[in-house]
């Protein structure tokens, strides 16, 4: 029935590339349209009640999660919720939406949604952009009392049951957590950027992803058969049958290309010329591991945390960290695990579910996230410390501290560990004594004192990301200025290449985690500047490594010479450029 | 809400000197206080009135630094109420 539709193309910002044919998965966004109906006046009574039960649920909810974010973060982040608790209690909806469904015999759906609009209304007429934001929280407050109203959760992926392209407005941890991977064929969203957790789940799954499609989840319905081209950023709903086949050819010629690379799996990644690199893979959640050795990777360079604290009632306990690492540890032996101590805060914290926690802090990405949080909540660092020192007994594991900014912190970080450790010797719990410390290099600080903390630290990764947005001053999901966001600006490069020879200097390895160590286009700077290490998304992991194995040290030395003489990133682009044509 | 005997209603004018404004955190404060009385309690500023117990009615009033808010008290506690207003809007500044 669908192929009588007419196509329609949408163009977006390709995440992840591959092409996927199927049919689509709808993830809903909650929207407080609802229908208006009269209640007969016998049912009044009830209806009223029943709208009393959905407030107490819904405020049961929240002090359930105001308790949870307590043990977490800590007092000054519980006392946000209680904004949202008001809002409940608020006569606007405690005493309004009552009077309007027994006066005006509605349903209690509509009279809600009616109190929600009209204060967002008001909000929204707001000149100054804090009262204007603050509706979010309205709506939020008004979507959850509607879900109890309703008497069913939201459709989630968990209902996932067989293979679709997944359309949504947006994807964070929280919506993919439990998602049945072999289900995702692709994805398509309506925000989103090329270093989203869409494009950064769909790369490590190896399947398409277009984002920053603006409204396609308006226009897609359940079952209508899509095209999802993560080649170009190209989106068709419902197209005609011979462009299928156009692109089922495509998709063929590309997985052979695919297959190609799997030869390359057990292939190191070494120069034309013999210069050998670590190639590793970057891990989020324990649904990422069955790709690290089965694209070739050599370990993991970076397994991030945050997961671990991620939809669930309580915070983790030691048990739960340890058999995690454990299991990640051991399944990539005989090669290491570089587990990094959790980094939550900045966007993260909006991604656990807490929205309104972000704005305690006026500038969350400068504010309490990394090493901060976790020097700060000691008993939350050292269950995951010794958690990652036990499971070193099992399996080669390392650990690094997130966001540090300079020496004195990594001491700390060092000392509580060391603390740790004196604990397990008397508790006669066997670790390895011997296990490397690192830290992330992504405060300009840090990049910049390098030569200091490498004579301490036993090796260090580049999280390009932050580095670059902190050192450009540039937010790299605000619009206006996304453009700003060059990794391979002359500053950056300059960081980088110091970072490398203080860490050379000291006798120590280094590498880089971030985004920009999958750029194939920038794959030689980075083997040019002599890292030792690049971890990558499992699934880049044969690209990073065929590019590597086609280019000459020498060369890319010299390249690297060039550019960081470069005082424009425009010229570096065009060197890059020549030295791709060569 | 319907004001009985505005004869008896209490005014008493206030300025905003918290510098972000009366924002979500202050101005659930000033709802929590005022969640203790039974007086009825409205708050003015230029021509919108709204009920100083609702956090929505609050905000939408966008009271921004230096803002003029009239606070209009009936009830048997009103006299209170006013009182711990003014320790409220006094000690604002500190509340950042």
């Amino acid at each position: 029935m669908n192929t009588e539709l007419d196509p329609k193309v949408f163009k977006g910002i390709s995440a992840s590339p591959g092409i996927a044919i199927g049919r689509a998965f709808v993830l809903e966004d909650m929207d407080l349209a609802v229908g208006r109906w009269q209640v007969p006046p016998e049912a009044v009574k009830a209806e009223v009640s029943r709208f009393r039960q959905a407030v107490a649920d819904t405020r049961k909810e929240m002090l359930t999660t105001q308790q949870k974010i307590l043990k977490l973060l800590g007092k000054t982040h519980a006392r946000l919720i209680e904004a949202y608790i008001l809002i409940l209690e608020d006569p606007l909806i405690a005493k309004d939406v009552v009077k309007n469904i027994s006066q005006n015999r509605v349903n209690a759906e509509y009279a809600l949604s009616e109190a929600i609009a009209g204060a967002v209304k008001a909000l929204e007429s707001a000149t100054d952009e804090y009262f204007r934001e603050r509706r979010h929280d309205v709506l939020d407050v008004g979507r959850k009392i509607l879900l109890h109203l309703l008497g069913h959760e939201p459709q989630s992926l968990d209902d996932l049951k067989e293979p679709s392209v997944i359309v949504a407005r947006n994807l964070t941890p929280s919506d993919t957590i439990h998602m049945q991977t072999k289900f995702a064929e692709g994805f398509a969203t309506d925000i989103g950027g090329r270093t989203s957790h869409t494009a950064i789940l769909a790369n490590s799954m190896g399947i398409p992803a277009v984002v920053g499609l603006h409204d396609i989840s308006r226009h897609v319905r359940p079952g209508d058969m899509l095209i999802v081209d993560g080649h170009t950023g190209t989106v068709v709903i419902n197209p005609s049958p011979d462009l299928v086949d156009n692109y089922r050819r495509e998709r063929d010629i590309r997985l052979a290309e695919k297959r190609d690379l799997e030869g390359l799996r057990d292939q190191p990644a070494q120069s034309t010329d013999g210069r050998r690199l670590t190639l590793a893979a970057n891990i989020d959640s324990p649904t990422e591991m069955k790709g690290v050795l089965s694209n070739g990777a050599e370990g993991v360079g970076l397994l991030r945390t945050e997961f671990l604290y991620l939809n669930r009632a309580a915070l983790p306990t030691e048990e739960d960290h340890l058999q995690f690492y454990t299991r990640v540890a051991q399944s990539v032996l005989p090669y290491p695990v570089i587990i990094r101590t959790v980094d939550i805060g900045g966007d993260k914290l909006v991604d656990l579910g807490f929205a309104h926690l972000s704005k305690s802090e006026p500038n969350p990405f400068l504010g309490l996230r990394g090493i901060r949080l976790s020097l700060k909540h000691h008993e939350l660092f050292r269950t995951q410390l010794r958690a990652i020192l036990r499971a070193s007994a099992v399996g080669k594991v390392k650990v690094m501290f997130p966001m540090v900014s300079g020496l004195e912190e990594f001491r700390a970080g060092r000392k509580i560990l060391a603390e740790c450790m004196e604990e397990l010797r008397r508790e006669n719990k066997p670790f390895d004594e011997k296990m490397e410390v690192g830290l992330m290099i992504e405060v300009p600080s840090a990049a910049l004192v390098v030569d200091h903390l490498a004579q301490e630290a036993d090796f260090m990764s580049v999280g390009t990301n932050d580095l670059i947005q902190y050192t450009l001053a540039v937010d790299r999901v605000n619009d206006e200025v996304a453009h700003l966001y060059e990794p391979l600006h002359p500053a950056i490069l300059r960081l980088l290449s110091q970072t490398v020879k203080a860490a050379h200097a000291a006798g120590k390895w280094v590498g880089m985690c971030g985004e920009m160590a999958s750029d194939l286009d920038v794959t030689p700077i980075l083997l040019g500047l002599e890292f030792d290490e690049l971890s990558v998304s499992a699934g880049l992991v044969p690209k990073v490594k065929k590019m590597i194995r086609d280019l000459s040290f020498t060369d890319c030395q010299a390249l690297a010479q060039e550019v960081l003489k470069d005082p424009t990133r425009d010229n570096v682009q065009r060197l890059l450029r020549q030295f791709q044509k060569r | 809400m319907d004001f009985f005997g505005s004869d008896f209603v209490i005014e008493q004018t206030f300025t905003v000197l918290n510098k972000m404004g009366l924002h979500a955190r202050p101005a659930a404060m000033l709802v929590r206080i005022l969640q203790k009385f039974e007086s009825h309690v409205r708050i003015r500023k230029d021509d919108q009135e709204v009920d100083a117990k609702s956090i929505m009615g609050i905000l939408t009033l966008t009271a921004e630094f230096g803002s003029k808010l009239t606070v209009l008290a009936d009830g048997a506690d009103e006299h209170q109420v006013i009182e711990s207003l003014t320790d409220f809007f006094n000690t604002q500044v500190h509340e950042e």
